[in-house]
């Protein structure tokens, strides 16, 4: 446990180092801006937009991190050759693979954490200064605490992509890796065609295989209930939990797939 | 090469950059006639865009929000003839791929509905926007307010109007104001008297600002076609006292008639036909043209 600590925390050191950070300050100029410039395009819809900027914005920046981060978490030691000496020290190499992985989770969760605040701030402003004939006709306040609930599915959507980074960053290239990561992102989101195929095919065993990709695939739209929050409509607890269990479920899944090869692999 | 070397070529390749990207903008056009990006619709199916979204489909919303709406207000201040092919097909994409986009039903509606060139003249497909968000929303009273208004303001068809006024009233959450709104359409539907009632009750119970303004620029519509009626009779005043219509305002005012030019609710000067002695709003005012000249008083 200690070394999947020192591992972690080094790869946070690591992603400060590379300015991974930065991103906040992107995310910040990004809200800030669009919040000054924004109520002119938009008929009255800047309460709205916001929101649907900031979550969306949280969930991009946080996206790019886990892919681009994670597929390089592995291949960078190997082309370092830093992996050398970092096996035969007295480290289990699921250790070393766990640590990494918890070390990018917590760059992320770092990262979402001050976008949250930066996010709830720029609101909480625009509560103040908006007049109250306009604050009667939003569906919910702006700092509405409901919009916790579609980050922390968001935070959940990413600590499963940064795990099946690092699952294909264990036996492939980071191009490759970073391809069949966002492909498999994609893929998931197009789950409820998949469930529906069996409708539009004639044939039993095309619809069976659909049918079975859909529930083998990771089913990203899931984690998604940005919209419903912004609209204030309900998104009960039950979902959330359920969709908490399935998300944790799949990350251990891929995170003993990824262990399983990386304590395969030969590195001589 | 030194840091001030390197930068002063920066700064210069940089004017130059910009000196040559407006010359090629000069060659382009000299070539071909501007096209007008906003006329192009990339992307035409409600169902490509919502899957093309993937999870950010609010965002996506909004941007073909923004873009209806700066595709309205372009083709409203355009000079030239106004088409506005593109604006249900922008708000069907909208309210497609977010189906709560509340504001997209009702402020596109008002879009559509607009007589042209002030808007599409399309209420048939204004009330289409809004039944679309009664199938996505069957509870929201709002959007059924709306088709009863866009029935009663654009297409004049008062016992419609009344229908749906009747059915907003009896959805849950309804204001109290509906269902006698509903019985004076359907009794005396037409008169300005129950437009002016619709508007104040619009007014007074407003949840968004930007229909307030709406509901006070069509209050001031109504006070500008009372305005005319009263300058009218007065015009008529003057005939009958001199036996030809009045040249100008200032033959009234030298009449003892007026006191001053007559003007609308927004300060523009009503427009005097001297042949016919008939007044009108000055094409220039914010408040032409009147939707319900045809309406009695």
């Amino acid at each position: 446990m200690k070394v999947i600590g020192l591992v972690a925390v080094n790869v946070f050191k690591e992603s400060v180092r590379d300015k991974v950070l930065y991103s906040i300050i992107a995310f910040a100029v990004l809200l800030i801006a669009s919040s000054l410039l924004i109520g002119d395009l938009t008929a009255g819809q800047d309460i709205k937009i916001i929101k649907d900027l900031g979550l969306a914005s949280i969930s991009i920046f946080g996206l790019l991190i886990a892919i681009f981060i994670g597929i390089g978490l592995v291949w960078k030691e190997v082309e370092k050759r830093s992996i050398y000496t970092l096996l035969p020290k007295p480290m289990r190499r699921q250790d070393f693979l766990l640590g990494k992985y918890c070390g990018l989770v917590l760059t992320l969760v770092i990262n979402v954490a001050v976008m949250t605040a930066a996010f709830y701030v720029v609101l909480a402003i625009m509560q103040t200064v908006a007049p109250p004939i306009v604050r009667v006709s939003w569906p919910a306040p702006a700092t509405d605490p409901a919009m916790l609930k579609a980050i922390a599915l968001v935070m959940l959507e990413l600590m499963l992509v940064t795990a099946i980074a690092l699952l294909f960053s264990t036996f492939s290239s980071p191009f490759l890796s970073a391809l069949l990561t966002a492909g498999l992102w994609v893929a998931g989101h197009f789950n409820n065609d998949l469930r529906n195929f069996g409708a539009v095919v004639e044939s039993p065993v095309l619809a069976w295989l659909a049918r079975a990709t859909y529930y083998v695939l990771p089913n990203f739209a899931a984690f998604d209930v940005k919209l419903r929050v912004v609209h204030a409509q309900a998104v009960p607890a039950s979902y959330v939990g359920l969709t908490v269990l399935y998300g944790l479920t799949y990350i251990v899944l891929v995170l003993v797939g990824a262990v399983a090869i990386f304590s395969r692999r030969d590195f001589k | 090469m030194t840091t001030r070397t390197a930068v002063a070529a920066m700064v210069l390749l940089s004017v130059a950059v910009v000196g040559l990207q407006a010359l090629e903008d000069r060659a382009r056009t000299a070539m071909t006639p501007e096209a007008d990006a906003a006329d192009y619709l990339y992307v035409q199916s409600p169902a490509v865009l919502k899957r093309a979204a993937l999870s950010y489909d609010a965002l996506v919303a909004d941007l073909y929000w923004i873009r209806a709406v700066q595709y309205y207000g372009g083709k409203r201040l355009s000079k030239g003839p106004r088409n506005y092919d593109l604006l249900y097909p922008l708000l069907d994409l909208t309210t497609s791929v977010d189906p709560y986009f509340d504001i997209a039903y009702r402020f596109g509606a008002i879009f559509l509905g607009e007589q042209y060139p002030g808007g599409a003249g399309r209420p048939d497909l204004g009330i289409a926007l809004l039944q679309k968000g009664l199938r996505a929303q069957p509870d929201k009273w709002q959007f059924a307010e709306d088709i009863g208004f866009v029935y009663y303001w654009w297409v004049h068809d008062y016992q419609m109007a009344g229908e749906w006024f009747r059915r907003a009233s009896e959805m849950p959450n309804a204001p109290e104001w509906l269902m006698p709104l509903a019985a004076v359409t359907l009794a005396k539907g037409g008169s300005r008297a129950s437009s002016r009632t619709l508007w104040s009750e619009i007014m007074r119970n407003a949840d968004a600002d930007w229909l307030q303004r709406q509901a006070l620029f069509r209050l001031k519509q109504l006070d500008a076609m009372d305005g005319i009626d009263f300058v009218e009779r007065i015009v008529q005043q003057y005939r009958d006292r001199t036996g030809v219509p009045p040249t100008s305002w200032n033959d009234m005012i030298r009449a003892r008639l007026i006191r001053a030019v007559p003007a609308d609710p927004t300060g523009i000067p009503f427009q005097l036909d001297p042949s016919t002695g008939k007044v009108t709003l000055d094409p220039s005012s914010s408040l032409s043209p009147l939707p319900l000249a045809e309406q009695a008083p």
